[in-house]
């Protein structure tokens, strides 16, 4: 098998736009939630969600102009948006411009979402009803489809390889990222960009996760606090948006460029729960085989996992996720650290994995596990270090990403240090 | 220039996001312009209702430049 490594990073987040800018925010323990400023919320439970920070493009905000052309923009749904911002930075960031028809035959993209265009399909219908059917734009379905990130950053950059897009809600950024390198390994591609997009603040969204008593709902008063995976007074997840995608590339294809080689995809397993469509199986099996299964493939034991970023919604599902980390790691979990880094950006849904992926990579780089924040009272007495409220400085040479989404659908991905 | 050229020019410059001394008489919405043919039938769409006329579809097939826009308007308002 072909092995793959990872040369590129890109993402924006509600911390900052930037792979640098949200690391340091994220190891110095900063929150990024707020009241909800995208639209009117005085009619939804919710009333705060983790934004990206808007402004000029300096110290770490984001300006839409900096990454695509107001008349280009106007066309796309917000999640395209974000999804192309992430690309072009991990595309920049690799270096790899693709000179030959060859090369450009050989790259890929690979970027999905967990709903898509929401915004833009619930901004038509409302349209349709008040001034009919004809006066819905042409640029509609494209500006919502989930593939059209792939699609949009395909035509941007000329990649002719393959084009595809995962839709596994919130595992859809790990499975991306799993997929695409499945894909290199199996020769069909050299170099795939890959990764999730997301842009669920909005009235019908929050709506749509209050009504299935997801979100957190009382913590208006200081939604910074509201995110606290494993803490006892936890009450749901907190609304993020954004995007993270990563450039992966044959191992040999990168040496050959001089590529700088970030780490390298180890493991990616995959299962599903056949229990319910929004609650994990109470003994976490679905997500117990998903990183029993990415070890194996890793070719490594449970004790070689030195950080795990856990799927650690700020649910009650926290636990049973714990519990089934415990579980797989027997004696070797009092040498590992996992934590939560939802507790700081909210839920990403699509693009969480993609984020939190990228993460486990910059841990890896750095040696130090981000915090878990808010996890002031735990749950539960665990049996590994969650790292609360302060990052961990500590050896990090392989680390495990979990990401587990509606419908009972789990992904696991292990990134590790590029052995020679 | 009439207040309908300059209204159609304004929807031109915003949609296309080209600079308004390239939106002359002959320039082709899309050898020009650079429109491509979701980016017409927008453009037809934005004249409706800036004008409140309707545009049929054939009609709407021989608005090809910006004159071709402002002499049909002109002509249906």
């Amino acid at each position: 098998m072909r092995r793959v490594v990872v040369t590129g990073l890109g993402m924006v987040t509600p911390l900052a736009c930037g792979v640098e800018e949200t690391w340091s925010r994220l190891i110095a323990g900063q929150s990024g939630a707020g009241p909800i400023t995208r639209f009117d919320p005085a009619g939804v439970i919710t009333q705060y969600a983790c934004e990206i920070p808007l402004g000029d493009g300096t110290d770490g905000t984001f300006n839409p102009d900096d990454w695509m052309e107001p008349k280009d923009r106007r066309k796309v749904d917000d999640f395209i948006l974000y999804g192309m911002t992430a690309a072009v930075q991990a595309v920049q960031d690799s270096g790899w411009v693709p000179e030959t028809e060859e090369d450009k035959h050989r790259t890929g993209v690979m970027i999905g979402s967990g709903i898509g265009g929401l915004s833009s399909i619930a901004e038509t219908a409302v349209l349709i009803k008040e001034r009919g059917a004809k006066r819905v734009s042409p640029f509609f379905i494209p500006g919502a489809l989930i593939n059209l990130v792939s699609g949009q950053v395909s035509i941007r950059f000329g990649f002719k390889g393959p084009n595809h897009a995962v839709v596994t809600a919130c595992s859809t950024g790990a499975h991306a990222i799993g997929d695409a390198a499945r894909m290199i390994a199996f020769d069909d591609a050299d170099v795939m960009v890959a990764g999730g997009a997301e842009s669920p603040i909005s009235e019908i969204g929050i709506a749509g996760f209050n009504a299935c008593k997801a979100l957190s709902t009382k913590r208006a008063d200081d939604p910074t606090k509201a995110s606290r995976p494993y803490d006892a007074d936890r009450d749901g997840f907190v609304m993020g948006e954004g995007a993270g995608v990563v450039v992966l590339e044959e191992y040999e294809h990168a040496k050959a460029r001089g590529a700088k080689i970030y780490a390298e995809v180890l493991g990616y397993g995959l299962s599903g729960d056949a229990y319910h469509i929004t609650a994990p199986s109470e003994d976490g099996d679905g997500g117990y085989r998903s990183m029993q299964m990415a070890i194996k493939r890793a070719g490594l034991t449970p004790a070689d996992i030195d950080y795990i970023n856990a799927h650690g919604t700020s649910t009650m599902a926290d636990t049973i996720e714990l519990g089934a980390v415990e579980r797989l790691m027997g004696d070797a979990a009092a040498g590992a650290t996992m934590s939560s880094t939802k507790s700081a950006i909210g839920h990403l849904l699509g693009a969480a994995g993609a984020v939190e992926a990228i993460f486990c990579i910059l841990a890896i780089r750095d040696q130090v596990a981000p915090p878990t924040i808010n996890l002031d009272n735990p749950a539960v007495t665990p049996k590994l270090d969650l790292a609360p409220n302060k990052a961990v400085k500590r050896k990090i040479d392989v680390a495990l990403s979990n990401s587990f989404g509606f419908g009972g659908t789990n992904a696991s991905l292990i990134m590790g240090k590029v052995r020679a | 220039m009439s207040d309908i050229a300059d209204r159609v020019k304004k929807i031109v410059v915003e949609h296309l996001g080209v600079e308004e001394d390239k939106v002359v008489e002959n320039a082709s919405f899309i050898d020009d312009l650079g429109a491509d043919s979701l980016d017409t039938v927008e453009l037809v769409m934005a004249f409706e209702e800036e004008f409140g006329i309707e545009i049929p579809d054939d009609a709407a097939e021989t608005i090809q430049t910006f004159g071709d826009a402002c002499k049909f308007i002109t002509g249906a308002v």
